[in-house]
């Protein structure tokens, strides 16, 4: 079986976020970047998959140059080779682009992503690719097994779950428990040295939007202390002042 | 002119999250000199649908095939396309939601519109298209100009107030025409828990973390849950321990709320919890330390054992009535 496995390169969830000349561009002073932790478990649900029907598994980036630690990192974690769309992921649209182009070209079976990557929180490139590529995509998933033909796969819903059955090719978008979170061994940072990276150019420079600016949420203000042994205050706050209750 | 809403439909009557997308659309179509249509996928009684004109549609069309009940999400996007086709639409609105936004996502792809998800407020129209999406989890907000003639909106909740006017739409059958490649994807079966409230529309929600020590004490966040008319939810690695289901967990990698109250019990406020609240209205935090980083991001705050405040909260609460 081909997988592919489409990571984005991302803030750390821990990083504080700003940004520079006119509030225009992301600053990346002091910021660490990972894989985005969804894709994160697309890929290692994609490993477990690739063991056991021992296929191939690819890992695909659209991004500059700057991103290819964060591929070779997947490498280290169990992917076959890496590929790279030397092209600054503009908005979700020319991303499903690309990705579609080369799934189709690859003829990839299982096309693994996160829910939502968390930079554009979008979650909508999964929906994307599978329309371009007329298959169905299936977000976001909690659990999937293959049995012979049939992918089946758990899909959360509000409050709750959808059980669902399909066949390959299919896109899902994955989140936890579907895997546990591989961390790269030695002998996984080793052998990512030498397996591929290849870059390739763009195939479309098409996008529907453009961002063109960005804001920060108004700081907040101070938290206001209730005596413990005085809940009722807290209760009428809530009430009177808040207007919640 | 219509502006077409995808509404969602569940135990009878429409989503509140679908008539907020109502009243957004509302809003747009008289910046735009529009009218709002709806369109609502499976069985559903007209009575119920109706409804929506009370949030400012003036039709509803109606899909009412048992087929489409459960979330086809194919099914349901060439549904919604042939809809936007018929209204001669230029812009479809919608609530975000996980089946919402599925269906924008192929829609955006079929229809060459243009799409933005996470919406938090109107756009704005002089000169361009330009709106104002939620990203990094809530930490910041991008303007982004839509370039196509056709647009797509997946809304956040609270974007715009819910308003209602007492007023029923007209419902409309509509008839479509759905390729068996449609139903692909098959699904087998459905777990939900009946009646509960869920998280991402709960106005209120009191979660737990950690400090409630374990699953047996939850009893104690569902009484003040239920006193408060509350939804409840946790931290991540009470999901991970298993004491709460995982469709509970808020935060970064679990679900994003936006309630008027969040009420968090023994969680001490890490960053990727913080990312899935910080769209709410108030934030009470009940922690024994008080040095926990929730209380940066509070409204209200108590310091002390959540064993000795639930029960007097939960009081006080029920004292109101
Ligand atoms: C990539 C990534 C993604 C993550 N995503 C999420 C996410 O989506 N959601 C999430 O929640 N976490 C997430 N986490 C985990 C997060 O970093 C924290 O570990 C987690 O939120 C801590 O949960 P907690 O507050 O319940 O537990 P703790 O940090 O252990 O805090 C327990 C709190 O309870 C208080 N306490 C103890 N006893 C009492 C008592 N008797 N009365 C009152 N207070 C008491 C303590 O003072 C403490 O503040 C993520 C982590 C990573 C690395
Ligand atoms: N630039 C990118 N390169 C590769 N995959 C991406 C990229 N952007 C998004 N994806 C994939 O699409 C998923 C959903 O992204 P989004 O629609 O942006 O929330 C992510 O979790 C990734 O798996």
């Amino acid at each position: 079986m081909k997988i592919l496995v489409c990571i984005t390169h991302v803030p750390d969830t821990t990083s504080k976020i700003q940004f520079t000349e006119n509030n225009t561009q992301f600053d990346k002073t002091g910021v660490q970047f990972i894989i985005g932790p969804y894709d994160d478990y697309a890929l290692a649900r994609a490993v477990e998959l690739r063991d056991q029907t021992s296929g191939t598994l690819t890992v695909l980036n659209v991004g500059e140059a700057e991103t290819e630690p964060t591929l070779r990192k997947a490498l280290a974690i169990g992917a076959d080779e890496a590929v790279r769309v030397n092209a600054f992921p503009s908005d979700s649209l020319f991303v499903a682009n690309q990705i579609a182009h080369y799934a189709k070209e690859g003829n990839y079976d299982l096309i693994l992503m996160g829910r939502e990557s968390i930079d554009f929180n979008g979650g909508m490139v999964h929906g994307m690719v599978a329309e371009m590529l007329g298959i169905p995509s299936i977000s976001p998933v909690m659990k999937l097994e293959i049995e012979g033909e049939v992918v089946k796969m758990a899909r959360e819903i509000e409050g709750g779950k959808e059980h669902l059955e399909a066949r390959l090719p299919l896109v899902a978008g994955c989140q936890e428990p579907i895997a546990e979170w591989k961390i790269p061994n030695m002998r996984g940072i080793m052998s990512a040295r030498t397996k591929p990276l290849n870059v390739v150019e763009p195939v479309s420079d098409e996008v529907a939007t453009n961002t063109v600016s960005y804001e920060l949420p108004p700081a907040k203000g101070a938290v206001k202390l209730i005596d413990k042994d005085n809940v009722e205050e807290l209760v009428k706050l809530l009430q009177n002042e808040a207007k919640v209750l | 002119m219509s502006i077409l809403v995808y509404i969602e439909h569940a135990e009878g009557a429409i989503k509140k999250t679908s008539l907020e997308a109502v009243s957004y659309a509302k809003e747009l179509a008289g910046q735009e000199g529009k009218d709002v249509t709806a369109v609502a996928l499976g069985n559903i009684e007209e009575s119920a649908l109706s409804e929506a004109g009370s949030a400012g549609a003036t039709k509803v069309l109606h899909v009412n095939d048992e087929k489409l009940n459960a979330g086809v999400i194919q099914a349901h996007a060439d549904a919604v396309a042939q809809a936007f086709e018929k209204v001669g639409a230029q812009t479809l609105i919608l609530a975000k939601s996980s089946l919402g936004d599925a269906v924008a996502a192929r829609l955006s792809v079929k229809l060459k519109a243009g799409l933005v998800s996470n919406v938090v407020a109107l756009p704005e129209t002089n000169g361009g298209y330009k709106v104002k999406r939620s990203i990094y989890t809530g930490k910041a907000f991008a303007f982004s100009e839509i370039t196509t003639d056709k647009k797509i909106l997946a809304v956040k909740k609270n974007a715009v107030a819910l308003k209602t006017d007492g007023s029923a739409a007209a419902v409309e059958a509509l008839e479509v025409n759905l390729p068996e490649s449609d139903f692909a994807a098959k699904i087998t079966a459905t777990d939900k828990a009946a009646g509960e409230i869920s998280l991402p529309e709960a106005d209120i929600i009191v979660s737990g973390g950690r400090g409630l020590k374990g699953a047996e004490n939850w009893g104690l966040i569902e009484d003040l849950a239920k006193e408060m008319g509350a939804a409840t939810g946790c931290s991540k690695p009470v999901s991970d321990s298993g004491w709460r289901p995982h469709h509970e967990h808020v935060g970064q990698t679990g679900v994003k709320v936006a309630p008027s109250l969040y009420v968090a019990v023994g969680i001490s406020g890490a960053i990727q919890h913080l990312a899935g609240v910080n769209a709410s209205k108030y934030i009470v935090v009940i922690n024994k330390d008080p040095e926990a980083p929730f209380f940066k991001a509070a409204d209200y705050g108590i310091v002390g054992d959540a064993f000795e405040i639930l029960p007097k909260l939960t009081e006080a609460v029920k004292a109101l009535k």
